[in-house]
Parts: C-alpha cells; sequence; structure tokens
C-alpha cells in the first residue's frame, strides 16, 4: 500500500535557530496523526511546511496525487501545489478568521472551493453548501449570513465546512479547537471525529491538547525543540511514555 | 504653441507610456505598470486617461471628451480644453468624427469603427480588489489564472439580491485569459467591449496600463443558470424617444416628475436632428445645440 503523504527528514530553520529538523514519517490513507509537544517545540512549524505554506531547507514531502503517484511538493511548481491546496487537501486554521473570509456570506465561504474548481451553476453550488452546512450543524437559515454574525464554534465549523467541501484527502489542522470552550469543544470534536470516518480523510493535527489527540489521532508524535522525540501509537504514548519530556507531558495535564 | 511640449507631455514620457500601451495590446487584459507622472488635475479626475490620451495623439487627430456619456459636463470640457490648448488638436462633440475619444464611465452608442481609439479613465484597475486586499496574491492570482473568487462576488449578489446585482464595472474574461474590471461602464455597454476600435485603459493613481485589441473576444463572467443580462432603464429616452440606448434619470420636480434621456447626448442631438422626438422632447431647433 503506498503511503498518502511521505515525509522524509524535513528540516526548516530560522537563521540559526531550529524550527524543526530531522522529521520523517508515513501517513496512509485513513490515517489521523497528532503531533503533541509544548509551544516553540516547532508542530506548527512542521504543519506548514507539509501544507506548502513554508519551504523546507532540507528533506521531501511526497504526497500520492490523482494523476501520476507520489509527487514530492517541495519542488512540483507553484500552481500544481496551490491545486492541491484547494482540492485534495484542506487546512483549519486554530483561529477562523484565518481561514474564513468574513465579508462573505456563510454559503458564499463554502461555494469559494467550489468555485475555485470551475463549478458555475449557482443553483448546485447553494445545494452543495447547505448539504454541508447542515454536516456541520449550521441551519439552513443562516446560510446568507456573515461569519461575522457566528459564535466562535459555529465559525470553527463553517471553516471545516469550507474545507471539507471538495473532498479532500488529507486534512491539516492547527489546534482545530483552541480558544472555545469545553462543551463546544466536544461537539466539535464529535464531529470532526464523525467527519473523518465517514470520509475516510486522512488528518495531521497539531495541537497541545492531549485529549484532543486521545479522540481522533491513531498515532501520535511528540515534538520537542524542532526534534521528535517520541512516535507510536496514541494510546501506548499516552499510557506508556517512554521519554522523560513525554511524562513530564502527561503528567502535566490537569485532572478535573 | 511654445508654452508646452506637444501634449503637455515630455517625449521620454510618452514614449514609456506607448511602451505600456503596446505591451498591453500583446497581452489583452493583462495590467502593465507604468510610472504614472503627476498632472495638472487630480486623481480621480482621469490622471491615467489624459496620459494614455497624450501619449497617443498626433497632431492630425481630432479628439472627444465624455464624462457619463456627456460632452458637456465639466470634467469632459476642461479634458477637452486642456488638449485643445497643449497640443493644439482639433475637438469635436460628434462620435463619427473623432479619431481618440476619452470616455469616463461609458462606451458611446454609436459603433466605433477601425480607424477610431477609446480611452477609458480607470478608477480601480484591479477587479479582485474589494475581494483580496494584497496585490502580491492578486497578481499571483492573475498569474496563475486563480479566479473563483471573482465568481463568489457574483454568488453574494445573487444570495443577496436574487440576482446578478453588480450593475457597473462588471467583471469580464479577456480572449479566454485575463479577468478584467472594464472601467465603471454600465453592464449594459459590456457587449460593445467586442469593437473594431482600439480600447485603451489608464488608472494614474494604481499607475496600471491595460487595453483590449481590436475584435478580441470579451465575455462578462456568469453563472449557468443566472446568465449575464445587459440592462438598462426600462423606459425609452424622453427627447429623442430612443429605446435602444442607455439612460439617465433626471428628477424635474419636487412633486415626483422625472424623465429618462440618453446619457449619450450626441447620440441623443443626432436623433433629435433626425426629427425623432420623445414623450416630453420638443423638436430639435439649431440654437439649441
Amino acid at each position: 500500500m503506498t503511503p498518502l503523504l511521505q515525509v522524509e527528514n524535513i528540516a526548516k530553520f530560522y537563521g540559526a535557530r531550529i524550527g524543526c529538523t530531522d522529521v520523517s514519517f508515513d501517513l496512509y490513507p485513513g490515517e489521523v496523526m497528532g503531533i503533541v509537544g509544548e509551544s516553540g517545540s516547532g508542530k506548527s512549524t512542521l504543519l506548514n511546511c507539509l501544507a506548502g505554506h513554508l519551504t523546507p531547507d532540507r528533506g521531501a514531502v511526497r504526497f500520492d496525487t490523482r494523476a501520476d503517484g507520489l509527487r514530492d511538493t517541495v519542488t512540483m511548481s507553484e500552481p500544481e501545489r496551490r491545486m492541491l491546496s484547494r482540492t485534495d487537501w484542506a487546512f483549519v486554521h486554530q483561529h477562523a478568521r484565518d481561514g474564513l473570509r468574513m465579508n462573505v456570506s456563510a454559503g458564499g465561504n463554502v461555494g469559494e472551493r467550489l468555485m475555485a474548481v470551475n463549478a458555475r451553476h449557482y443553483g448546485q453550488i447553494r445545494d452543495k453548501a447547505i448539504d454541508w452546512l447542515g454536516r456541520v450543524e449550521i441551519g439552513e437559515d443562516r446560510i446568507d449570513d456573515r461569519p461575522t454574525a457566528f459564535s466562535g464554534g459555529m465559525q470553527q465549523r463553517l471553516q471545516i465546512a469550507r474545507n471539507l467541501v471538495t473532498g479532500p484527502r488529507l486534512v491539516f489542522m492547527d489546534e482545530p479547537t483552541g480558544g472555545l470552550d469545553v462543551s463546544v469543544q466536544a461537539r466539535l470534536l464529535d464531529l470532526l471525529r464523525g467527519l473523518v470516518r465517514e470520509m475516510n480523510l486522512s488528518a495531521i493535527i497539531v495541537t497541545h491538547d492531549l485529549a484532543v489527540v486521545r479522540l481522533l489521532a491513531d498515532r501520535l508524535m511528540v515534538m520537542k525543540d524542532g526534534h521528535v522525540i517520541e512516535t507510536g501509537l496514541t494510546d501506548q504514548v499516552l499510557d506508556d511514555p517512554q521519554h522523560a519530556y513525554t511524562q513530564l507531558l502527561v503528567s502535566s495535564v490537569l485532572q478535573v | 504653441m511654445s508654452d508646452y511640449n506637444f501634449a503637455y507631455l515630455d517625449e521620454q514620457t510618452k514614449r514609456m507610456i506607448r511602451r505600456a500601451i503596446l505591451k498591453g495590446l500583446a497581452i489583452p487584459g493583462y495590467q502593465v505598470p507604468f510610472a504614472s507622472r503627476e498632472m495638472p488635475m487630480p486623481y480621480g479626475w482621469g490622471t491615467g486617461g489624459v496620459q494614455v490620451s497624450a501619449a497617443v495623439l498626433t497632431p492630425d487627430d481630432t479628439f472627444k471628451v465624455i464624462d457619463q456619456g456627456a460632452d458637456d459636463t465639466t470634467n469632459a470640457v476642461s479634458i477637452r480644453r486642456f488638449f485643445q490648448k497643449t497640443a493644439g488638436v482639433a475637438i469635436t462633440e460628434a462620435t463619427s468624427k473623432a479619431s481618440v475619444i476619452q470616455t469616463r464611465h461609458r462606451i458611446p452608442e454609436e459603433n466605433l469603427r477601425a480607424d477610431q481609439i477609446l480611452v477609458y479613465q480607470v478608477p480601480i484597475p484591479e477587479p479582485l480588489r474589494f475581494l483580496e486586499p494584497s496585490e502580491v496574491e492578486t497578481r499571483k492570482m492573475h498569474a496563475l489564472e486563480e479566479y473563483g473568487l471573482m465568481h463568489v462576488k457574483l454568488y453574494e449578489d445573487i444570495s443577496q439580491h436574487g440576482d446578478i446585482a453588480t450593475a457597473y464595472a462588471y467583471p469580464v474574461k479577456v480572449e479566454g485569459r485575463y479577468v478584467m474590471d472594464p472601467s465603471p461602464i454600465p453592464k449594459f455597454d459590456n457587449p460593445k467591449l467586442e469593437m473594431a476600435g482600439i480600447q485603451l485603459f489608464g488608472a494614474g493613481r494604481e499607475q496600471r496600463i491595460y487595453a483590449i485589441p481590436p475584435y478580441t473576444q470579451v465575455v462578462s463572467l456568469d453563472f449557468d443558470d443566472y446568465p449575464f443580462q445587459p440592462t438598462k432603464a426600462d423606459h425609452a429616452c424622453d427627447l429623442c424617444a430612443a429605446e435602444d440606448s442607455y439612460l439617465d434619470e433626471l428628477i424635474v420636480d419636487d412633486e415626483g416628475g422625472r424623465m429618462f434621456m440618453c446619457s449619450d447626448t450626441d447620440y441623443c442631438a443626432n436623433r433629435r436632428k433626425q426629427g425623432h422626438v420623445g414623450a416630453q422632447g420638443v423638436p430639435y431647433a439649431e440654437d439649441q445645440a
């Protein structure tokens, strides 16, 4: 079985400082991978390198394209990479405001990716937008409201709908539940888990919230100071941490 | 004529602008950056159009200026006088007699010929500007032909107004490649963008020139189920009875009285000369003109 994403020795430096270095892993279709670590450990740098927002200084990121199999996205041309990022990839930002057009209605936000791949039938675009708003539990009557009129949790769900509408195969998520209160977080996680299963999505989730990865991720990667210090199955890493830092991380979670 | 160089601008500047115009004609719809000069008028009054006109005018040309279709508004009169003074060219109000026509917000009703040049004044040349504020990003979108965002604007129109409510500056795709802002002409004029004459667009403040060569394909963007429709006031001209021209609405008293009249004053006057009389019009007399 070919991996969907093959990451080989990715490194990104900010001058002399390390962003992330020596990261390698394979991600298979349908698999969800969590990346945890403290602030400044290089999680977001790594995610941005994988999603093509940053150019890594070293290494290769190979994606299993529909047309010609594994291709290195670092060296592919910009039009191809941008095409991937609006069809086969999705990126869910921590702050919904970064991923949404705040002055465009919810329907327009969901429809944008469809129109970007040449959907030119208003009725069909609208039907699809209504369908997707329903799937993320946003009422049909809110379709013409702007995201500014939505609560934080709704904005985040709208961002997810907007990203998944073109049926991507790989979703990058950067702290998808950050800044939301716990009950909203729980519903969002429930929704995400359902969508991931239903659409057989592969996902890479960056978070510092261990509960999120426990729920969503099949595999876990722990990062510190730009290095991967521990990898394994989620339950294995969380229940039997080997590295001193992972042990610290797991024991730092507050118990209610 | 010793006070100014011919047509105000110095020869080097005109050469620079002509190079931009030629590049624009070679890549229809592409916005060519140029080193826009200070002109003796404020930005927004047609500094871009004036510079383009100055670069294409020759001593043998006949010059016409229209503002919202009219030859007799302040803007049109002052630009016409400007070139009368600095270039000494012949001026006219008749569309058919002009070889260079500078326009703001209209295309003349009369079809232009292959030996005529239409110069547009453009306030904001970037059609994607109100959706994407970053110039770096919009240039990239043009380069990579990523025009999905333009349809988001039309989508918003339909979802809010039930129809494509954009009535002017209606985005077009030129020769199947670049999406272009045709300057704030009413969408009624969009079909006329495919014409025999050369069309040049100058944006002074934004420092961009673009062009449509003669007989170039210009398609107004739309949805399959909401096709593009040029619209005008559902009325006939009250002065000349024309039913095919773009109309201005004029409030004539404070009791709800109004009249519609051709925005193209030359077209209207010609029709009245030929004896057409509208609902509120009086027969044409020489001294009126």
